[in-house]
């Protein structure tokens, strides 16, 4: 089955319903009429991109649909999938002023999502910008959100921006990594669309891994802008972790996502208590895992997963076993794979074994998801782009890397954080692109 | 417990209390009547009758505000449809199954003194027990010389109502247009030809509004429109000025009963305290029906309980002489406003309505030191939205970063949210207070204390005589 068959899948949309249905128009008009419409509003600070939240809610209010996604677009290009997937209890709803009047925060989210599915569905698309205003040429490296907008924002401006991608289709992780429930990989194909007819121009399945390459990509282009997100998930580092059965939790949810994996049976442990081991553990259930374990190091107060992301996996029956790590990965005489742990305890800070713990369980997929970690040797062996941590460093609010002629943005900088956070990163090395190309051509 | 029951209005009227309907939709019929009656309406104005009429579809049409339904409310029905025989007799059925309640006739006929003498009697006979001439219609009938046509001539309205008082037995009340430049004027035409009552104010003229897709004016009659009566929540402060300056002024002044906008308590409680005897409602009741009466009486029993008034009488006017000319306020009299940091929910409303709709004295700078002053000493809005837009923002991911994104301050909102006022430029306006969504959060408080009050009046004779004690 190929790729771009798979996106709209009958069986996948059944079993991956959408979490929160739409609003009907006049739901939105309602609820966007409880919007105070505060001055400097906190819920457009809370927002990596500064969308103008007030400004598009007040323009639900008054029916200019069209203003209000033309109002979201202008700061956020990826305005539709962020109204899906942001986590915006600890963003824009979170800083709603209603949290400390009448309680309940506007539900910015969907009336976002309202906006952007009227824009959609009325086939508007955004206004094109002069071509060429500027002679600035950008390739983005890496086809995911922080690329995405900084090469919509250049677009927009009037420069060239070219998107290079290794994968069949473009969008990183909004196409291929978000649960389904929340943003299907159709919609983030869409979103891609829009962006192209701005002006990018895609060239996907291409790989840039060597010097070779990277030189090419220097004659051609003025700017190159590093949007590589992170790169493989990082191992567990202990025995048998090569095994068949064991799958990381990004795979797994591209592998469903594309229409490669419709079936899961028996018994699933994700290893990690992040937002991203929870999205695999979901779906491990609604493909059919009859148990569902996360197996976490620490305490259910130290994961790192949002509260609501938390509660959501318990809805959806997936059991959580804490303080437990590990250790290796073996088989049974069935030829089931053992996942074998063993309890620990946190003492001055540190992790230590209780003895006589020892548990094995027995399950036929393990799914690794303990964070990830870039891939980046290459440019910082050959291009002097610093490194710290597994992250390249680049200004905070320019993306400017170590060599001036690269700039940096999204996952591979932030170390992993959300897709508003990397299309807020793209736009502001968008912006010093330009500012320094004007400085350098006036 | 509160009596509010009113006794000889207008001279006669008797009511359960001051609750009546208009004369309007909701009066149509005698069946509509007694139920109403029976939901606990003290009185109501009968849909005007006179010779029927034919009224067009549609009617009605409204104006809607941020999602609240019918802030304003527009009509171009004309009076009753029904034959006079017909509304007479159902007239005679009411009162004898509700006796102690207000049957009022709404009356309107051609102008020639025969046709009013012959309707008098006929109303009064079916047991009437007050009439209303209604002098306001501001559509359709005024084109035949009828309604407003009448109310907008002080001579018309003095010569029929002295016409009607030939023959009336019961009190006659005369029912005002405000579409006139001083309602006083055929407030006194009334008063000089006898009436023993008023009503006001009748519907204002209006277009509500303009369909954007056909471009024809709503209500939409085939095409066309006609500008009807306004009325509704959005007319009682036009309402209540009328009813002040007709009470105000002892030609006009008679015993009044109150319309425009009623549809609460307080409402009534307003046009109660100046002046009115009793209040009519139309617009609340086409919205929710004859069942708001109970939360209108109920709350204004609870009101004069709570204030002390054991009958209307008690509170009926105490506001009327509180509303004077501008030349007699206190020039002296000086408040500022008061934010409470604890109620502040950081909205900022404040802050932009003082710099683009007032003064410049509400800021967002405490915590960069206060600097109190003139304009020039501070940072705009524009500047401080520049300021957060090139603030950057970062989703709080771990446990760590969410504690202290939301970790709480010595108040509810954040310090550099909540804004101050710079008490020496305060000019005391109100309009932060007005946008301030919360309740009790802006306070205006009184600060001339020890200063000698001092009208306009005051000043301006002292200008022109001045003090020369031989002259006194």
């Amino acid at each position: 089955m190929s790729t771009a068959a798979a996106l709209d899948d009958e069986q996948l949309r059944a079993r991956f319903v959408e979490l929160k249905p739409a609003l009907a128009a006049q739901a939105a008009r309602i609820e966007a009429d409880r919007c105070l419409n505060c001055f400097d509003a906190p819920c457009t600070a809370a927002c990596p991109t500064h969308i103008d939240v007030p400004g598009f809610i007040k323009r639900i209010a008054s029916k200019n649909l069209r203003g209000s996604a033309l109002r979201i677009l202008d700061a956020n290009i990826l305005g539709a999938s962020c109204a899906r997937v942001c986590p915006v209890d600890v963003l824009c709803e979170g800083a709603c002023v209603m949290n400390r009047q009448n309680r309940k925060p506007i539900q910015i989210a969907l009336l976002q999502r309202h906006a952007m599915d009227f824009f959609w569905s009325s086939g508007e698309t955004m206004p094109a910008a002069a071509p060429g205003a500027h002679k600035v040429r950008v390739a983005c490296i890496g086809g995911g959100p922080a690329s995405l907008a900084c090469a919509a924002e250049l677009c927009r401006r009037g420069a060239r921006a070219t998107v290079i991608d290794r994968r069949d289709l473009p969008g990183g992780l909004n196409t291929y990594g978000v649960a389904e429930y929340k943003l299907r990989a159709s919609d983030s194909v869409r979103e891609v669309e829009m962006i192209r007819r701005l002006g990018v121009e895609f060239r996907c399945g291409v790989e840039v891994d060597s010097a070779d390459s990277l030189e090419a990509l220097e004659a051609g282009f003025d700017f190159i802008f590093l949007g590589l997100g992170l790169g493989a998930m990082q191992r567990l580092n202990i025995p048998g972790e090569e095994s068949e059965g064991v799958m990381n939790a990004l795979e797994l949810i591209a592998a469903y996502k594309t229409g490669h994996l419709r079936q899961l049976h028996g018994t699933v442990a994700v290893v990690g208590a992040g937002n991203t081991a929870i999205d695999a553990a979901n779906a491990a259930r609604r493909l059919g895992a009859e148990t569902v374990y996360m197996v976490y190091r620490r305490s259910e107060a130290e994961m790192s997963a949002f509260d609501f992301e938390y509660e959501h996996a318990k809805q959806e029956g997936v059991q959580f076993l804490w303080h437990r790590k590990p250790v290796a990965i073996g088989r049974d005489e069935p030829g089931r794979l053992l996942l074998e742990t063993v309890q620990v305890r946190e003492t001055n800070g540190k992790l230590e074994v209780v003895p006589g713990t020892e548990s094995a369980i027995a399950c036929d997929l393990v799914v690794p998801a303990i964070g990830q970690s870039p891939l980046t040797q290459l440019l910082q062996d050959l291009r002097g782009v610093e490194i710290r941590d597994g992250k390249i460093v680049a200004d905070r609010g320019t993306g400017r890397t170590g060599n001036p002629k690269y700039y940096a943005g999204g996952d591979c900088v932030n170390g992993g954080r959300e897709v508003v956070d990397a299309v807020a990163g793209g736009k502001r090395a968008a912006m010093a692109i330009l500012k320094t190309a004007e400085a350098t051509h006036a | 417990m509160p009596d509010i029951t009113v006794r000889n209005f207008a001279g006669s009227i008797y009511s359960p209390n001051p609750f009546w309907l208009a004369s309007a939709p909701p009066t149509n019929t005698g069946e509509m009547i007694m139920r109403a009656f029976d939901a606990g309406w003290g009185g109501a104005v009968w849909k005007t009758i006179g010779e029927p009429i034919t009224n067009v579809s549609s009617r009605y049409s409204a104006v809607d505000w941020n999602g609240q339904r019918i802030m304003g409310f527009n009509n171009i029905e004309l009076i009753s449809d029904r034959t006079v025989e017909q509304n007479l007799r159902e007239m005679a059925e009411v009162k004898k199954c509700h006796p102690r309640n207000a049957v009022i006739a709404s009356l309107m006929v051609e102008s020639n003194r025969e046709a009013w003498h012959e309707i008098v009697t006929r109303t009064e006979d079916a047991g009437a027990d007050g009439l209303e001439l209604n002098f306001g219609c501001p559509h359709g009938m005024s084109e035949r010389g009828m309604g407003s046509a009448v109310g907008q001539v002080p001579e018309y309205a003095q010569m029929i109502t002295e016409w009607v008082k030939e023959k009336a037995r019961t009190p006659v009340l005369v029912k005002l247009t405000p579409n006139i430049s001083d309602i006083r004027t055929v407030g006194r035409a009334a008063k000089r030809g006898g009436a023993d009552g008023l009503s006001a104010i009748n519907t204002i003229n209006s277009i509500t509004g303009i369909d954007l897709d056909t471009f024809t004016p709503r209500p939409n009659v085939d095409g066309k429109s006609s500008h009807g009566g306004y009325c509704g929540p959005a007319v009682k402060p036009i309402a209540l000025n009328m009813v002040q300056q007709i009470l105000s002024d002892s030609e006009s002044a008679l015993p009044l009963s109150g319309i425009g906008g009623i549809g609460s308590w307080q409402d009534a409680a307003e046009f109660l305290l100046l002046g009115c005897g009793t209040v009519q409602v139309c617009t609340a009741v086409m919205h929710y029906g004859y069942r708001i009466v109970e939360d209108m009486a109920e709350g204004l029993d609870n009101w004069m309980r709570e204030k002390g008034f054991k009958t209307i009488e008690d509170f009926r006017g105490l506001s009327l002489n509180r509303v004077t000319d501008w030349k007699h306020l206190n020039l002296n009299y000086k408040i500022v406003a008061h934010i409470d940091e604890q109620k502040c929910i950081g909205c900022d409303l404040c802050h932009i309505a003082c710099w683009d709709g007032a003064h410049q004295c509400i800021h967002l700078d405490r915590v960069s030191g206060s600097v109190d002053g003139h304009v020039e000493l501070h940072r705009t809005p524009a500047m401080e939205q520049a300021e957060s837009l090139a603030a950057i923002a970062e989703t709080p991911v771990t446990r760590k970063e969410r504690a202290a994104a939301f970790a709480q301050g010595p108040y509810p909102t954040p310090l550099d949210r909540i804004p101050r006022v710079d008490e020496t430029e305060c000019v005391g306006c109100n309009l932060c207070s007005l946008v301030c969504p919360v309740d009790g959060c802006i306070t205006m408080v009184r600060v001339d204390k020890d200063v000698a009050p001092q009208t306009w009046d005051d000043r301006t004779r002292e200008r022109a005589c001045p003090v020369e004690p031989s002259r006194s």
